[in-house]
């Protein structure tokens, strides 16, 4: 029986990103459904009753929501390829804790630095500097976070990475003086096509921030 | 004496006395029969051994297992399923651990923080907070048709997340003057509540309810306090 897959998905979500990435490591074929979130399709409102938001995993007909959570039911059920995550437990349990720390941390720093300004851009600006710092520790001297291959942490990071010079613009500082050894571990991710092509332009995505400011009147 | 102290346990539990997230630790190790060891902490006081197993949020509880630390809640609760697999918390089937771990997290992210809201208001607030609440919860409710447990037959993962529902949620009733959680508005999930906290090892494991009670009214009263005047 072939695997019906659909990923309900908005271009510049990091959190869709990383479902785009982990289907494409992993060859899965889907059909990719881009919603407009300002009119919400019928098959959104009912694959994600409860929060109604992107992305959505449907495979053969049940849905799937909350990123790390399809990105673990990716991973389990085709789970004889690219695997994100380790088969060690202590490994998995590290990998699932620094992947919070970038889902709860990260993506709402990086959302502040873009959307909000004065103090409290500057508390963001610093605080993804920090966890930046942190991640960069837990890094090491690993090509990537998963080891020598690609895995969890990895995907739901690079999304971010992808966003990178956005935040620097609107931050209006320079991750990448600071942060050396992350720009590497992100440049290096790009040289992957499964990354290269889940990522959008980054013109493409600072227009739409600029929008997205001028809607919310921050200025 | 000295022989039992210098064999050191293999599994320590950091904990405090009433965090509704080590309870979760609790409950797991004891559905799968696991020894540990429990160090309670000093929240005001962390212990140098805490900061070393858990650097990064600095906070309870924490698992060490051979030396090897693992924090968070939900993850630690994972690193328990796949390390002890007799009594498993989760299914084999992906999509119906993908809905445990959802509602998991539906717990923490929206059930908990709304409750907690109207918990900290009074008056008009907080007969509003008690019906976004509602809103949450009529989710759960949902959830529970047809089954015993969120976990089917038996209690998971998602029950063991959403636990605190079961006692602590009727503290925080009784210490606010509300009702949140009635019978004819959620009869599933009332009988749930009734269940789980009935079970042998939940039951044995609740913190002592009149310290909870004096303890969530103290932040009651604070957080009141610390509302700006309207």
């Amino acid at each position: 029986m072939a695997d019906e897959v659909v990923l309900l998905d908005f271009w510049p979500s990091p959190f869709g990103m990383r479902l785009r990435i982990a289907l494409a490591e992993k060859g899965i074929k889907h059909e990719y459904k881009e919603e407009d979130l300002k009119n919400k399709s019928p098959l959104l409102l009912k694959s994600n009753p409860v929060h109604k938001k992107i992305p959505v995993l449907i495979h053969n007909g049940k849905p799937v929501s909350e990123s790390l959570i399809a990105l673990q039911y990716i991973d389990e059920t085709w789970n004889d390829n690219a695997p994100l995550l380790p088969s060690d437990p202590y490994l998995r349990s590290q990998a699932k804790f620094w992947a919070e720390f970038v889902d709860k941390k990260v993506a709402d720093f990086g959302r502040k630095v873009c959307m909000t300004k004065g103090e409290e851009q500057e508390a963001a600006k610093n605080g993804l500097l920090d966890c930046i710092e942190l991640l960069e520790g837990e890094l090491g001297e690993k090509p990537y976070f998963g080891g020598e291959t690609l895995g969890f942490v990895d995907v739901t990071l690079v999304p971010c990475y992808g966003w990178l010079s956005v935040y620097e613009k609107f931050g209006n500082f320079s991750i990448e003086a600071e942060h050396p050894v992350f720009i590497a571990w992100g440049k290096r991710c790009l040289q992957k096509k499964s990354v290269s092509k889940s990522l959008p332009d980054q013109q493409k995505l600072y227009d739409f921030v600029v929008q997205l400011r001028k809607r919310h009147e921050i200025e | 004496m000295e022989t039992h102290s210098k064999k050191m346990a293999e599994v320590k539990l950091f904990r405090t006395w009433s965090s509704r997230f080590a309870l979760r630790i609790v409950w797991a190790l004891k559905l799968k029969d696991v020894q540990y060891d429990t160090i309670f902490e000093d929240l005001s006081n962390k212990s140098p051994l805490l900061l070393q197993y858990n650097p990064v949020h600095k906070k309870v509880p924490v698992l060490v297992h051979n030396g090897k630390s693992v924090a968070e809640s939900l993850v630690i609760l994972e690193y328990i399923e796949e390390t002890w697999k007799q009594n498993p918390l989760l299914s084999e089937d992906p999509h119906e651990r993908a809905a445990a771990r959802f509602w998991a997290k539906f717990g923490d992210e929206k059930v908990l923080p709304s409750i907690w809201e109207a918990f900290n208001s009074e008056g008009k607030e907080q007969e509003e907070g008690i019906v976004k609440a509602k809103e949450n919860l009529k989710y759960l409710e949902e959830e529970l048709k047809g089954k015993k447990f969120f976990g089917g037959e038996h209690i998971g993962f998602a029950d063991i997340a959403l636990g605190w529902l079961a006692e602590l949620e009727n503290v925080f009733e009784e210490v606010a003057s509300m009702k949140v959680i009635a019978e004819d508005e959620f009869p599933l999930l009332s009988e749930w509540k009734r269940t789980f906290a009935d079970a042998p090892i939940i039951k044995e494991n609740w913190p002592p309810r009149d310290k909870l009670v004096t303890k969530y009214q103290a932040f009651r009263e604070a957080n009141l306090l610390n509302k700006a005047p309207k």
